[in-house]
C-alpha cells in the first residue's frame, strides 16, 4: 500500500453534523479513511454508526460540515456506482433466489453474469444460488445480502454489522474476503458492537454518542490503555472520558 | 472461475437492457408467487360472475334493459382500480419496509424508473384481468355493447393505472400493511358510491353530482357508459380517458417525491 498521506483519502469528514429526525446525532465528526484500508466502526449501539453509515451512502441528509468520498460530496449521483452499503434489515427480495437476487443488483451497477458468479463465489452460496432467500438460514441470508453488495466490484464497502449471526468458520472467510478486498484497492468500513473483531481491521473508529473517541489499530490503543483485550481497551477508554 | 461457478453464469438469464432491470425483477417476484396472480386474474371473474348470478331472475321491464347489462360492463371500470390499488400499495410498502427501498436509492436507478417499473408489470396484468373480463361479459354472460370491445379494455387498462398510481404513492402513508389494506376503503369507497354504479349521478344531490365529476373512477364509468350505448366513441369519453390518463402521471409523479432519496 501507498504511503497514506500520499494518497486522497477514500472518505474524509470535517466538522461533520447530522441530524436524525430533529435530533443532532453526530456532533461535528472529523476521520480519514485511508483508501485499501479496512477500518472497523465500532461502539454501543445508539451512537451513530449507522447514521455515520447511511450519511457515506448519501442516503442521510448532512447538516453542516463537509463528507467527502472518493473525491466527491457524499450523495454525489456519480457515487451510486462506485459505493455499496448493506444495512441491519437483509434489504433482499425473500421472494427470490439468490442468484436473482444478485444479478438484479449487478445489473443496476452494470456488471455482468460472470461478477455474479464470482460474488456467489466469494461469499460461499454458489450451491444454494437457486433457493429463495426466504428459505435460508440468517447467516446464509445475510451473506446473500452482502453479495448484493459486493458485485460490480464497489471501490467502497459500507458493511453495517455484515458478520452479525454468522458462524466462526464462515466468519472467518468473510474477513479474509474482505482483507483480499483492500488488498485490490477497496475502502471497507465495518460496523460491528462485538469488539473482538476489532482485531480484524486495520483501525478502528471508536464511536460513543455521536463522537469518536479513537482512530487507532487496536494494538496501539491496547498499549496506551494497557488493557488485556480489546473489549477491556474500549471500557477503559470510555471511562477515560466519562472521568475527564 | 470454478466449474460451478461457471455453471452458474450460463444459468443467469439473458440481459435485459438496464432499463428493464426493475420490470424483470417485479416479474420475476410476481413468477414465484403464482397464487397472487392467481388472485388478480380469478378473482374478478367470480365476483362478476356472482353479480350476474344475483341478477339473473330479475325481471326486465318490457322494453327495457336488462339490469346486469349496464352493472356488467361498469364492473370493468370499477374492480381493477380497486384489485390494482391493493396489490400495489402493499407490494411498494413492502419494499419500503425490507429495506431494500433503502439500498435502491443508493444504486444507480432513478426513482421514475422503479415507479414506472412497478406501472408496467401491474399494468400489464391489469390487460390480463381485463381482457378475460371483457370476455366473459360480452362473451358467455351475454351483454350487448354499441361501441367496440377495444375500448372497453382501453378504459380498463387505464382504471387499472390509476389503482396502481394511487396505490403506490398510499405506501408511503402506511407504515404497515394492516394500514395499506386498510386504505382501500378509504380510497375506493367514496368513488364507487358516486361514481354512478347506485345511483345515477343526475339524481344525485348538486354537491355530490359535482365531487362526483372529479373522481377517475366516474370517468371511467361514465366512459364506460358511453361506449355501451354508442357506436363511435364521443369527445367527451376521450376527454375523460385522457383525464385518466393524465391523473396516472401526475401521481406517479407525487409518488416519486413521496420517496426522497436522503432522509432528514
Amino acid at each position: 500500500m501507498l504511503n497514506s498521506t500520499l494518497v486522497e483519502s477514500a472518505v474524509s469528514a470535517r466538522a461533520l453534523v447530522v441530524h436524525r429526525a430533529g435530533n443532532e446525532v453526530l456532533h461535528g465528526l472529523e476521520m480519514d479513511l485511508a483508501p485499501g484500508s479496512v477500518t472497523g466502526l465500532l461502539g454501543p449501539s445508539g451512537c451513530g454508526k449507522t447514521t455515520l453509515m447511511r450519511a457515506m451512502v448519501g442516503v442521510q441528509r448532512i447538516t453542516s460540515g463537509s463528507l467527502t468520498v472518493l473525491g466527491r460530496p457524499a450523495a454525489d449521483e456519480a457515487l451510486r456506482r462506485r459505493v455499496a452499503y448493506t444495512s441491519q434489515t437483509l434489504s433482499v427480495y425473500r421472494d427470490l433466489s439468490i442468484r436473482d437476487n444478485v444479478a438484479h443488483f449487478a445489473r443496476l451497477v452494470g456488471a455482468g453474469p460472470d461478477d455474479v458468479a464470482r460474488t456467489l463465489d466469494a461469499v460461499e452460496l454458489t450451491a444454494l444460488a437457486g433457493r429463495r432467500v426466504e428459505i435460508l438460514s440468517g447467516g446464509q441470508a445475510s451473506r446473500a445480502s452482502l453479495a448484493c453488495a459486493l458485485v460490480g466490484s464497489p471501490e467502497l464497502l459500507v458493511l453495517d454489522e455484515p458478520t452479525v449471526g454468522l458462524d466462526p468458520l464462515t466468519r472467518e472467510s468473510l474477513w479474509e474476503h474482505f482483507h483480499a478486498l483492500a488488498r485490490q484497492g477497496t475502502t471497507l468500513l465495518v460496523s460491528s458492537h462485538v469488539m473482538d473483531e476489532a482485531t480484524r481491521c486495520d483501525s478502528i473508529l471508536l464511536m460513543r454518542e455521536g463522537h469518536f473517541l479513537a482512530h487507532a489499530p487496536i494494538d496501539e490503543l491496547q498499549e496506551r490503555t494497557g488493557a488485556a483485550t480489546p473489549e477491556d481497551t474500549f471500557l477503559t477508554l470510555i471511562k477515560q472520558e466519562v472521568a475527564a | 472461475m470454478t466449474t460451478t461457478a461457471r455453471h452458474a453464469a450460463s444459468r443467469t438469464r439473458p440481459h435485459l437492457p438496464a432499463a428493464l432491470t426493475t420490470t424483470g425483477r417485479i416479474a420475476a417476484q410476481l413468477r414465484a408467487d403464482p397464487r397472487t396472480i392467481g388472485i388478480i386474474i380469478v378473482m374478478p371473474l367470480v365476483l362478476v360472475s356472482l353479480l350476474w348470478y344475483a341478477f339473473v331472475d330479475v325481471p326486465v321491464p318490457p322494453g327495457g334493459r336488462a339490469p346486469f347489462d349496464t352493472i356488467g360492463p361498469m364492473m370493468l371500470a370499477i374492480l381493477p382500480m380497486m384489485l390494482m390499488f391493493i396489490v400495489t400499495s402493499v407490494t411498494m410498502l413492502r419494499e419500503r419496509t425490507s429495506g431494500t427501498l433503502e439500498r435502491l436509492l443508493t444504486t444507480p436507478l432513478s426513482r421514475w424508473n422503479l415507479l414506472a417499473s412497478y406501472g408496467a408489470v401491474f399494468g400489464f396484468l391489469g390487460v390480463a384481468q381485463a381482457t378475460l373480463l371483457g370476455l366473459l361479459v360480452l362473451g358467455p354472460m351475454g351483454v350487448e355493447i354499441a361501441g367496440t370491445a377495444w375500448m372497453l379494455i382501453l378504459i380498463a387498462l387505464l382504471d387499472a393505472l390509476v389503482g396502481v398510481a394511487f396505490g403506490l404513492l398510499a405506501s408511503a402513508f402506511a407504515r404497515t400493511e394492516f394500514q395499506a389494506v386498510q386504505f382501500m376503503p378509504v380510497f375506493i369507497g367514496p368513488q364507487l358510491f358516486l361514481c354512478g354504479l347506485f345511483v345515477p349521478k343526475e339524481h344525485m344531490p348538486d354537491v355530490l353530482g359535482v365531487v362526483a365529476d372529479f373522481l377517475p373512477m366516474t370517468w371511467a364509468v361514465d366512459s364506460v357508459v358511453d361506449v355501451a350505448a354508442n357506436e363511435t366513441v364521443s369527445g367527451a369519453t376521450w376527454g375523460r380517458l385522457g383525464l385518466l390518463a393524465g391523473i396516472v402521471v401526475v401521481f406517479l409523479f407525487v409518488a416519486s417525491r413521496s420517496m426522497p432519496r436522503q432522509s432528514r
